[in-house]
């Protein structure tokens, strides 16, 4: 269900540099990224965003009309009214730190992870942000669009430990 | 250190217990777990990165493969998403089958959570009765697409075959015979004294903590979170049918084994339902949405069906999508799967994010395990359906 027009003009009156956008019956707005603590914590505080239902990420480089590189994405529903809102974060290179969503959302710290391991997005606060996909010593992002679908060999290029030597 | 007597425990990624192939590293002081830290990804195959590959219709493969145990669920959602994203209507017959299809495939993962969790705490017999069942929706599948497990049903705008009277006769077989043995699953386990030491109390999630972590489906509602995608954003056909959402307060294993209990009776009277009341008419969309295959006698004998076919087929050609991002989720039985696409115009998704229940349900299991004993570990595992691809994707 679409953000109530009550909540958006409300949300419009505190933070009057938020763009909303609608498609298909869901609502989007754009934060940045210094702000986006603030708004986050407004919209689960005082506007009832209690569940957090997805962190995911976008990389807009071989995009048609694209401004910024990443584009962060943070789906939050109301479990009370039922309605749905997209918050939009764009990120370019080389400042790709957000603050981390972790203090408000304990759902968020595998969400945050995995959005590190997969793009390099840094979440600034987050308490333990590691690798949770790919192996430790992995070093490139793999989702991004410059990372190959067939990978760059890592497969191919395991070292051979031979039975004297283990 | 005071730390030094603990000792710590590989559950490793090949065992028995651990539903497929994931690894927590136990902390045990004795036979309590005082942490519990979990190491994935042993399924990682890149599927997220595979969507900006395929094609729409060819995507719906590795869908199949994320969810193994109801893959038609994981169908729907995505061609659900796909054309929330393109605006498409589908047409009512299609909303019915695809209804019948996603509640068959809720009954079978549920049958194989409760069983798994049965057959950890040692109830064989429970999970054998729920196999078999799960072999007569497998043929009811077959009948239909051809395929028991990875089916692939779903296209663009309507579903790979239409259903045929065999398949509804199947289907109103199963509907006859399935609440006895529901009714037998049900005289074995819910008051027997093992089964309830074993899951009552044991992994509990209240309802702040449930919508904190972002928990959707049974995981839930067993913690009292009222919220079910069917109810709450209504798509297919499940507006126009009567059923119930099943919630506990308890918020423990034995609360979750009974909610999917709960569960798999409604999903059998909403098959029953959309069986009865199956829609006529055409099950693909229509070929001005330029996204379904035309039928052949269309394609041979007028002269829109053989533009719309070439302009599918052909290789440089194929449907036009609008350069916008949706997301779109069902209830599948595991919780709430999503899809997040972005669109760039062809007929290849830019981006392809599924938001996987399993994930999210995993990342609350050390909360849930700490200051329980080893053998609770396979309990509480069981009863939150962790399913390692798509954890791992």
């Amino acid at each position: 269900m679409p953000t109530s027009t009550a909540t958006i003009e409300h949300l419009q009156q505190q933070f009057p540099e938020l763009e909303f956008s609608e498609f298909r019956a869901q609502t989007r707005v754009v934060v940045r990224s210094e702000r986006l603590t603030e708004v986050i914590q407004s919209l689960q505080g005082d506007y009832g965003f209690d569940m957090l239902v997805d962190v995911t990420c976008v990389d807009y480089l071989n995009y048609r009309d694209a401004t910024d590189r990443f584009g962060l994405v943070y789906l939050l529903s109301n479990t009370d009214s039922g309605e749905r809102l997209t918050v939009r974060v764009f990120l370019n290179e080389p400042n790709l730190s957000v603050p981390s969503l972790v203090p408000m959302f304990e759902g968020a710290n595998w969400l945050e992870r995995e959005v590190y391991d997969m793009f390099g997005i840094d979440f600034v606060g987050h308490s333990d942000l590691r690798r949770i996909l790919m192996p430790e010593e992995f070093t490139a992002h793999p989702l991004r669009k410059d990372y190959p679908l067939q990978g760059r060999g890592e497969r191919h290029n395991f070292p051979t430990i031979t039975r004297d030597s283990a | 250190m005071e730390q030094d007597y603990l000792w710590t425990l590989n559950f490793g990624p090949q065992h028995p217990a651990t539903h497929t192939t994931l690894r927590i590293v136990l902390k045990l002081d004795g036979e309590r777990v005082v942490d519990a830290l979990p190491d994935i990804g042993y399924l990682h195959s890149g599927f997220e990165k595979i969507g900006e590959k395929l094609d729409y219709n060819q995507y719906v493969t590795v869908t199949d493969r994320m969810n193994y145990i109801s893959p038609m669920a994981n169908n729907v959602a995505w061609h659900h998403a796909v054309e929330t994203l393109m605006g498409i209507e589908i047409t009512p017959r299609c909303k019915y089958v695809r209804t019948i299809v996603a509640e068959l495939a809720r009954i079978s993962d549920h049958l194989l959570s409760n069983g798994a969790v049965g057959l950890d705490v040692g109830a064989f017999t429970f999970f054998l009765y729920g196999f078999y069942q799960r072999e007569v929706i497998y043929d009811i599948f077959e009948t239909l697409c051809g395929a028991r497990f990875t089916n692939s049903y779903t296209r663009t705008g309507g579903v790979m075959h239409d259903i045929t009277p065999l398949v509804i006769e199947k289907i109103r077989n199963f509907v006859r015979t399935f609440p006895k043995t529901l009714d037998d699953m049900e005289r074995l386990l819910n008051r027997n004294r093992i089964f309830v030491d074993r899951t009552k109390g044991v992994g509990v999630l209240t309802k702040e903590e449930a919508i904190n972590r972002s928990c959707t489906g049974p995981v839930a509602r067993a913690s009292g979170v009222t919220r079910d995608v069917r109810k709450d954003d209504p798509y297919l056909a499940y507006d126009e049918l009567d059923f119930n959402v099943c919630c506990a307060t308890a918020g423990d294993c034995f609360a979750r084994y009974l909610v999917r209990m709960a569960e798999m009776r409604e999903s059998l009277r909403l098959v029953e339902q959309a069986v009865e009341n199956l829609p006529s008419g055409p099950v693909d969309v229509g070929i001005d949405e330029r996204t379904a295959l035309p039928s052949k006698e269309m394609v041979y004998k007028s002269i829109e069906g053989a533009i719309a076919h070439f302009e599918l087929v052909m290789s440089n050609r194929g449907f036009e999508t609008p350069v916008e991002e949706g997301y779109a989720a069902i209830e599948a039985p595991n919780g709430e799967l999503g899809f997040y696409l972005v669109g760039d115009g062809s007929a290849t998704a830019y981006r392809a994010r599924c938001r996987p229940p399993s994930f999210i349900h995993f990342a609350a299991f050390p909360h849930l395990i700490r200051g329980h004993t080893l053998s609770d570990v396979v309990a509480v595992l069981g009863s939150l359906n962790i399913i390692a691809a798509e954890l791992d994707r």
